[in-house]
């Protein structure tokens, strides 16, 4: 129980964005047109690939003579990149569509 | 202290853009502005993490993270920018399965460095576990959406298998955070399991529910993320990755909503029960009418209102230009035309507008279900195009039907009802469908684009 109550204390910060974030993405999605489903599921694969900023800090951190680290790390960085890029093009891609709306 | 100042306002403003941009995605005027905004926070994220890292980095290694940020983004802008618009679903399914990948293997190059710190050791496992997931989920996904796997495989029992070996998973995860293991072996054999849950995860299910697998997956990676951010006091990938984790289930059970079906029965599948037993209310009684495109064309000619239903065998035909073109014949002979857009016609609710928008049809003349609904009993034609199961009338009727209770467009009612199809081989959900044999109804049988460019050039003769 102590630990628990630690744990809690020592990450604060972290533990109100958690539940504040849960509560804004249940916010945004409340009453999205069935419509622009597909372009939102989109554009919410392209931010969750923020997963790159790991992928660099694991980078960042590993010693230059560590070659599985630095491989493994270079393919995250790799797919991460792709996850972003793709993401957003296609999304655009996608919304490009609709804006020829009268 | 400035340098971390810096970052962290980066991350701040980064995190903005990212729920801003998201619930800009929301609304048709501002949702491309909205993906912009969310694009160029990402970048700013991206380059401040490289450029105010604090700490010695080999130039190799500055190297090596512009090499792969290079090739990621000239492979990524390339497949995004080419692949056909009927591929977009499979290519979201894709670009997810990366971004898991990543986030899996984080968690097993960071485990060594944090070898007797349980909390960060749990929160590596966690991640790896869900991004391999993820990763190898939407890898499936994407070959089932791209036809590669085009049934669903059940091992007998799949449910309890799955969930024992789920529970197998977690136990042996929360064996090595607890015992504080620094084997590579167990990390590596709960890497592959994972992986291999990933598949039997999504192998049962069928096809006509990827869409929903794909969001439920979305929001799995957003979770990896997460978990990432926790590890590394990262802020902004903490928010980035809980706003996608919580914003992708509430999209997921939207979803399952435009199809009346609860997230449960997707995943513990009740389309497979009863599509090992096709037409499970017994066999379908009458017999089918077959109609040439110059009955149909006739037919339409004289007709005041005619309603297009456009389903996936549209797209996959390329037939949405030639449909577009019928259209505008049928509309300068003054004859009333629409289209009536199931909301999860295609292969991802809204892929229809997408595909048919491409080809400039008015988006005035997409009508969606709740509104179309009434308007067929005053229709003379309903032009079923490449569509089955959105039509299917056992989602009313059929109680023991695998899509009983999902809505669907009440073509019925109208006057006259055309389908085009290849042949009379089951929809996507593999279930047989009684309209076909309606009276009212004709089948036009072909390829989409085939037949009805046969019936444009009737209706121009006449």
């Amino acid at each position: 129980m102590t630990e628990f109550i630690d744990f809690i204390s020592n990450n604060l910060q972290m533990i109100y964005i958690v539940i504040l974030m849960i509560f804004v993405g249940v916010e945004i999605i409340g009453h999205v047109p069935a419509v622009l489903h597909t372009p939102l599921m989109s554009g919410a694969n392209a931010i969750h690939g923020v997963v790159i900023i790991g992928a660099i800090l694991v980078m960042l951190g590993a010693e230059p003579d560590n070659i599985l680290a630095l491989s493994l790390g270079f393919v995250a960085v790799l797919l991460g990149t792709l996850n972003v890029v793709g993401g957003f093009v296609v999304t655009d891609r996608m919304l490009e569509m609709f804006k020829k709306k009268k | 202290m400035e340098y971390i100042f810096s970052l962290e306002f980066i991350y701040l403003i980064a995190s903005v853009t990212y729920i801003l941009g998201l619930k800009m995605l929301g609304h048709p005027e501002t949702a491309r502005r909205g993906n912009l905004i969310a694009a160029a926070g990402m970048t700013a994220a991206i380059f401040g993490t490289i450029f105010l890292y604090q700490g010695e980095v080999a130039n190799i290694i500055y190297i090596l993270i512009a090499i792969a940020i290079l090739i990621g983004t000239v492979i990524g802008w390339m497949v995004a920018k080419k692949v056909g618009m009927t591929k977009m679903p499979e290519l979201v399914s894709l670009f997810n399965g990366m971004g898991g990948a990543s986030a899996a293997l984080i968690g097993l190059i960071e485990f060594h460095h944090y070898i007797g710190d349980q909390l960060s050791i749990l929160t590596i496992i966690a991640g790896m576990i869900i991004g391999s997931v993820s990763f190898s989920g939407s890898m499936i996904a994407w070959a089932k959406l791209n036809g590669t796997l085009n049934k669903p495989l059940r091992l007998p029992q799949y449910n309890i298998i799955n969930n024992i070996f789920l529970l197998g998973i977690i136990g042996f995860g929360a064996y090595i955070v607890f015992s504080g293991s620094d084997s590579s072996l167990f990390l590596y054999a709960l890497f592959f399991a994972a992986l291999a849950y990933g598949v039997l995860f999504v192998l049962p299910i069928g096809g006509a529910d990827m869409p929903v697998v794909i969001s439920l997956l979305n929001s799995f990676t957003g979770l990896a993320a997460a978990f990432g951010g926790f590890l590394y006091g990262n802020m902004v990938m903490l928010t980035g990755g809980i706003l996608v984790g919580s914003a992708g289930t509430i999209l997921t059970l939207a979803m399952c909503n435009a199809m009346n079906r609860p997230l449960s029965n997707v995943i513990f599948g009740a389309f497979g029960e009863s599509s090992s037993t096709p037409g499970a209310g017994g066999t379908i009684e009458g017999s089918i009418k077959e109609a040439s495109a110059s009955d149909v064309a006739i037919l339409m000619n004289y007709s005041r209102k005619v309603i297009i239903v456009p389903g996936y065998g549209l797209a996959v035909a390329q037939a949405q230009h030639i449909i577009h073109e019928l259209e505008q014949l049928l509309d300068s002979k003054g004859i009333e035309v629409k289209y009536a857009i199931h909301p999860v016609a295609g292969r991802m609710p809204g892929h229809m507008n997408v595909l048919l928008a491409e080809t400039n049809v008015d988006y005035d003349k997409l009508v969606e279900m709740e509104d179309i609904n009434p308007e067929f009993k005053s229709t003379d034609v309903v032009f079923v195009v490449g569509a089955n199961d959105v039509v299917n009338p056992a989602a009313h009727n059929d109680p023991s039907s695998p899509i009983y209770g999902m809505p669907i467009l009440d073509v019925e009612n109208a006057k006259h009802i055309i389908v085009n199809k290849r042949s009379m081989k089951p929809g996507y959900a593999g279930i047989e469908n009684e309209l076909f044999y309606n009276q009212k109804t004709s089948m036009l049988f072909g390829d989409a684009k085939a037949a009805l460019t046969k019936l444009v050039a009737e209706l121009k003769n006449m």
